[in-house]
């Protein structure tokens, strides 16, 4: 088995031979078998290397969500509506946000109901320091 | 449990009701299906065992047959023993999900009761829609008669469950001639047939939630290679165990089955290569000239189409001067698959016969005894004069002036 020049696809790791691929192009969400996957944190399951919880496909990201924890209130609704389960929560907790599978759609910040917005988009090359930085203030009802 | 069924020894069956009763014997789970001209019996008759208790399992009404090729995908892919059937039209707009069904290595079974493709729209039968499946990655086996097609259909679950082999299967059979002509039938008991063919096993099934997998992956340029080749070895591979399934089938019941048929061919001068219900009107033709026409006919029938018996046919062909390939099914600017297929294998051996291509019963044509003596009798010509008395591709049975091409 070769090492792969370019890891970065699904699966990939490996360049596995025609003798070495699985039978009917199967993907395997976990190493063996597991109980109750849907019980455990993600960082607790044997994801296999074929789960796409295992690869980076930020490169499909041209903008991305930036969270402030100044002003979230923990509502969840950004964990509700993302498309790619990029939303970190824990107990209820909004954490941040999962870079490796985020795509940038946005949508987290058009749900975010906080005033000014806990989540906004920057550019995919911003820092995370200078975005929060150039947060803007809470909007004042008349405008 | 399923009922069990009173099965005669003897039973008065066509193609479809023999190969709908291989269904319920064989206790498929799910049946995913769109009715099509003429091999609706078929799943008909399922759905009616299915609604009378005589077997355990889901019939799914789709909306086309696209629909119901993706049912048996989903199906097989959630661990169930999946069958269905099919013609003509049907089996085209099938087409893109049979790739898909061998891709994933799924052992569904379909039943094909070969029909015409449109167009002109035409309902008899020809081998055009059995010829569109040839590169699809499915095992292809064909019926001459009914009682193969009843025998065929069984046998085809165990090979395509196999662990070795784990491919889909198709059956066909002729549109009409087999599928609608009530023949005797010899059927195994309900016990003696589900007990040849086994439980079903599955592979990799969905509906395993301790192994989670993700069926119908999308591959580019850096692993789709690996897996055709993988499935490619699959389908080649599949040869010893479809002479297996034949071998044990004939312990069981004393009909013997081989990836190849022939007839008369030990000291055959002239065969002709066919498929079909034209098989057995070859073999009357070939028996009548033995013992009239001094000549010494053969016929030689691919029982097993895909994956096709290279090797066997070279072998048969070792001594013969002269061939006649039919092909029923209008080649589209090409010479037909048999012929490409023969002439490809002998181009391998020492023996280097005559091959000629005759196109025949387009839409349901009849190939008269007449037609199959004048073949024989020009392949006669060939093997004594060393060379092609007439073109090397000619058109048998059509109306108008003599139609043919390539010296």
């Amino acid at each position: 088995m070769k090492q792969s020049e370019n890891p970065k696809f699904l699966g990939s790791e490996e360049l596995l031979g025609w003798d070495e691929v699985n039978q009917g192009i199967l993907l395997n969400s976990f190493v063996g078998e597991v109980e109750n996957a849907a019980f455990l944190k993600q960082e607790e399951r044997a994801y296999a290397e074929t789960n796409s919880y295992t690869a980076s496909v930020a490169d499909w990201r041209v903008i991305k969500p930036v969270f402030n924890r100044d002003y979230c209130i923990d509502c969840q609704f950004c964990w509700v509506f993302c498309p790619d389960t990029a939303i970190i929560a824990r107990d209820k907790k909004m954490l941040g946000i999962d870079y490796d599978h985020c795509k940038g759609c946005q949508i987290c910040v058009e749900v975010c109901p906080t005033n000014p917005k806990s989540l906004l988009m920057f550019g995919e090359y911003a820092s995370i320091e200078d975005s929060l930085e150039e947060w803007p203030e809470k909007k004042s009802e008349e405008e | 449990m399923a009922e069990k069924m009173d099965i005669q020894k003897t039973e008065v069956w066509d193609g479809n009701f023999a190969a709908a009763h291989a269904l319920r014997q064989a206790q498929v789970d799910v049946v995913a299906a769109y009715p099509i001209t003429p091999s609706t019996p078929i799943v008909e008759g399922y759905a009616q065992f299915l609604a009378d208790g005589y077997v355990d399992g889901e019939f799914v009404m789709v909306e086309s047959e696209h629909a119901a090729m993706s049912g048996c995908v989903g199906a097989a892919a959630s661990g169930g023993r999946v069958a269905t059937a099919t013609s003509s039209q049907g089996f085209a707009l099938m087409a893109e999900v049979l790739y898909q069904a061998s891709g994933m290595r799924l052992p569904i079974i379909l039943t094909v009761v070969n029909r015409a493709l449109a167009s002109p729209l035409n309902v008899r039968g020809d081998h055009s829609d059995m010829y569109l499946g040839r590169d699809s990655g499915w095992i292809q086996m064909d019926a001459f008669n009914a009682q193969e097609a009843y025998d065929l259909t069984l046998m085809a679950f165990k090979i395509g469950e196999d662990k070795a082999v784990r491919l889909p299967v198709m059956v066909h059979q002729d549109g009409f001639i087999t599928s609608h002509t009530a023949q005797n039938i010899n059927p195994m008991t309900d016990d003696d047939a589900y007990a040849f063919i086994g439980k079903y096993e599955p592979v990799n099934e969905m509906l395993d939630f301790s192994k989670p997998v993700t069926y119908g992956a999308q591959t580019e340029e850096d692993w789709h290679f690996e897996h055709k080749a993988k499935q490619h070895k699959a389908i080649i591979d599949s040869r010893p165990v479809i002479d297996k399934v034949f071998e044990d089938f004939e312990k069981k019941t004393g009909r013997k089955y081989s990836r190849v048929e022939s007839y008369m061919m030990e000291d055959a001068d002239v065969a002709i290569v066919a498929l079909g219900t034209s098989v057995e009107t070859a073999r009357l033709v070939a028996k009548d000239l033995r013992e009239n026409g001094g000549i010494k006919a053969g016929v030689v029938a691919p029982r097993v189409f895909r994956p096709f018996p290279f090797d066997n046919i070279r072998d048969i062909f070792a001594n013969v001067k002269a061939i006649a390939c039919l092909d029923r099914s209008s080649p589209g600017g090409a010479l037909g698959a048999l012929y490409n297929e023969v002439v490809g294998a002998m181009y391998t051996s020492d023996n280097k016969p005559l091959v000629t291509n005759y196109i025949y019963g387009l839409g349901g044509r009849d190939l008269t005894l007449d037609a199959i003596k004048k073949i024989y009798t020009e392949l006669q010509e060939n093997a004594n004069s060393g060379k092609h008395s007439g073109k090397i591709q000619q058109f048998v049975g059509v109306r108008g002036p003599q139609l043919e091409f390539f010296d």
